[in-house]
């Protein structure tokens, strides 16, 4: 629906009013990274400065926390492609006992509180005698990072027709060939976007890593540790800035790349 | 492979390499193709995922020693009785609360921003609506926390605000209120509500500006054809027409609001939220039985609540 009219003053004050309620937050931050203030949030910043830039990007503890942040989100993001695309192609293709309940498996995680997935699988490893690690923190991550590339991965094998799978190995392409050549082309697309997703939702996630994590500091445990105690205000500031920075990249590239109308890939989170 | 050799049988001969003839061996024995591709997924969430699920819920239904504190494994309904005390009583009312106030807070505040990026906004107005939406909805979710902590801070941008246009005794009167008030927004459930509504006000928007992008501008035209008044197309033609987005948007701000426990516990005063008193329980308290209970809660609310959406048909506007 679109209108050529001119829309009605009241409604245009409260949309440009929430619009402002959701952006001018964010907008903040950038101000208070270079606020000279140290010990409190006062606003307005009695001056403005550039050396927490500086000083953060010295800090080691920081660096180590985005790194563990990095690797987690890569290897979580790698296992949910391996196991999402497989899951989604038995789903998409064939008929067996149990394909309901597993639809609904993949989604269980998501759709619970992360609360609850996190408890589950903290007792889950203290069950199975599974001590805290890099890996923990990785298992929990693709636990319920599978389902956004499943969601991707099985829209995009219903629309691929089978009959290119039957076609290729007509043509004598063995298993691998096929894969490679045919299916691998077709949902590549699917995968990247799946991809992509599931990687933010790992490098952000909070709640099911406080119980996966041992001693380990992943970005964001860092900057929960910051908001419960705030230690040092003037880092925390520059590194919420950072990381605003790097979200708000990826969304400007995917509304320059799409606006022409094409579905894009964030908007169905 | 040159041409078609009629005088040769239609099935290729068995491959070389290991790869290629397990690989094939696999295809011609489709249930096993499929038995080797649910097998890993089946593993993870089917056994250990579930499992531990299971388990959890099992030991709501067990017990704690109020003396030893040892969890006593036989079967009771005595930690579900527990949840009824006034104390832990009031943990879900406030919780139910709090999440149906964000729900009907974002459904009003998301309603003319869904409109006016779907009916009016074009060109630069778009980009900006669409990034207006996305950006907090992307943002990393501590960083909004963060950013609401500078916000509602004593020496911060709003109280400054408020005394720019003379409204201080606004405010203090705000605070001074019995139960949303407090020392400072910050520590007040004003403040718990706000960042909760911030936080999952996008979640809102996305399935009600769907819904309203659905709606032909016709029949806006033609509701005022026919004489109705703005007030009465909103109501009788608009509104019934986004209503499966709404509910749509609040499940998301419902559920995220029952299961949370970060927001609570950074801004807000002491008193706990389901989610914080699921953290306690099984953390510090080591009362694994009360945590367990206090998780069905909002499982069960959930359930009654996404029940209730289907008969609605907002499944559809998702």
């Amino acid at each position: 629906m679109h209108s050529n009219t001119r829309a009605p003053l009241g409604l245009k004050f409260a949309a440009i009013g929430g619009l402002i309620f959701l952006l001018a937050p964010i907008a903040l931050i950038f101000v208070y990274a270079f606020t000279t203030e140290e010990k409190s949030f006062q606003w307005p910043p009695p001056g403005l400065t550039t050396k927490w830039i500086g000083v953060t990007l010295g800090r080691a503890d920081v660096w180590e926390a985005l790194a563990l942040s990095l690797k987690v989100a890569a290897i979580s993001t790698t296992l949910a492609l391996i196991l999402g695309t497989l899951t989604a192609a038995a789903v998409a293709r064939s008929r067996f006992f149990g394909r309901e309940t597993i639809s609904l498996l993949v989604i269980l995680p998501i759709a619970l509180p992360g609360i609850i997935t996190g408890i589950s699988l903290r007792s889950a490893f203290s069950l199975l005698d599974i001590p805290f690690s890099t890996w923990t923190i990785v298992l929990g991550h693709a636990t319920f990072c599978i389902v956004i590339v499943y969601n991707n991965a099985v829209a995009r094998f219903r629309r691929t027709s089978g009959a290119l799978v039957d076609a290729a190995m007509d043509l004598g392409a063995d298993g691998v060939q096929t894969f490679v050549l045919v299916i691998l082309p077709n949902i590549a697309t699917a995968l990247l976007a799946g991809g992509m997703l599931a990687f933010a939702l790992s490098f952000d996630e909070v709640i099911v890593t406080t119980f996966t994590a041992g001693n380990q500091t992943t970005l964001p445990i860092w900057m929960l540790e910051e908001l419960v105690r705030p230690r040092q205000r003037p880092v925390t500031n520059v590194v919420a800035m950072a990381v605003v920075i790097v979200t708000v990249l990826p969304i400007l590239a995917a509304y320059y790349l799409t606006r022409d109308g094409e579905h894009t890939a964030g908007s169905d989170k | 492979m040159s041409g078609f050799d009629t005088t040769q049988p239609a099935i290729f001969t068995p491959r070389s390499g290991p790869l290629s003839r397990t690989v094939d061996w696999v295809i011609r024995h489709p249930r096993m193709f499929v038995f080797l591709m649910v097998l890993p997924i089946t593993l993870w969430l089917g056994i250990v995922y579930i499992g531990a699920l299971i388990a959890l819920l099992i030991q709501s239904f067990f017990s704690i020693d109020e003396f030893s504190g040892i969890v006593v494994r036989e079967f009771t309904f005595k930690t579900y009785g527990e949840l009824l005390r006034p104390y832990n009583l009031d943990i879900i009312l406030r919780t139910v609360s709090m999440a149906a106030a964000v729900t009907i807070a974002a459904a009003v505040l998301a309603f003319p921003i869904a409109y006016f990026a779907a009916r009016y906004a074009k060109g630069k107005w778009k980009a900006l609506f669409y990034i207006g939406v996305m950006l907090p909805l992307w943002s990393s979710y501590l960083v909004k926390v963060y950013a609401w902590k500078l916000v509602l801070a004593k020496e911060g941008i709003l109280t400054w605000l408020f005394a720019k246009l003379h409204l201080t005794w606004l405010l203090d009167g705000l605070l001074s209120l019995p139960v949303i008030g407090g020392n400072s927004l910050s520590v007040s459930y004003t403040g718990t509500f706000l960042v909760f509504l911030y936080i999952w006000l996008p979640y809102m928007i996305i399935p009600v500006q769907a819904s309203l992008e659905r709606v032909p501008g016709a029949l806006l035209e033609a509701a005022s054809d026919l004489g109705a008044t703005p007030r009465q197309s909103f109501r009788m033609v608009l509104f019934p027409l986004a209503l499966p987005g709404i509910i749509a948007g609040s499940i998301f701000t419902f559920s995220l609001t029952l299961g949370d426990y970060i927001v609570p516990q950074i801004v807000g005063n002491s008193r706990l939220f389901i989610g914080q008193a699921v953290y306690t329980q099984q953390g510090t308290a080591g009362n694994i039985p009360l945590a367990a209970a206090f998780t069905v809660v909002p499982i069960v609310i959930m359930g009654i609540y996404l029940w209730g959406a289907r008969k609605m048909g907002a499944f559809d506007a998702l």
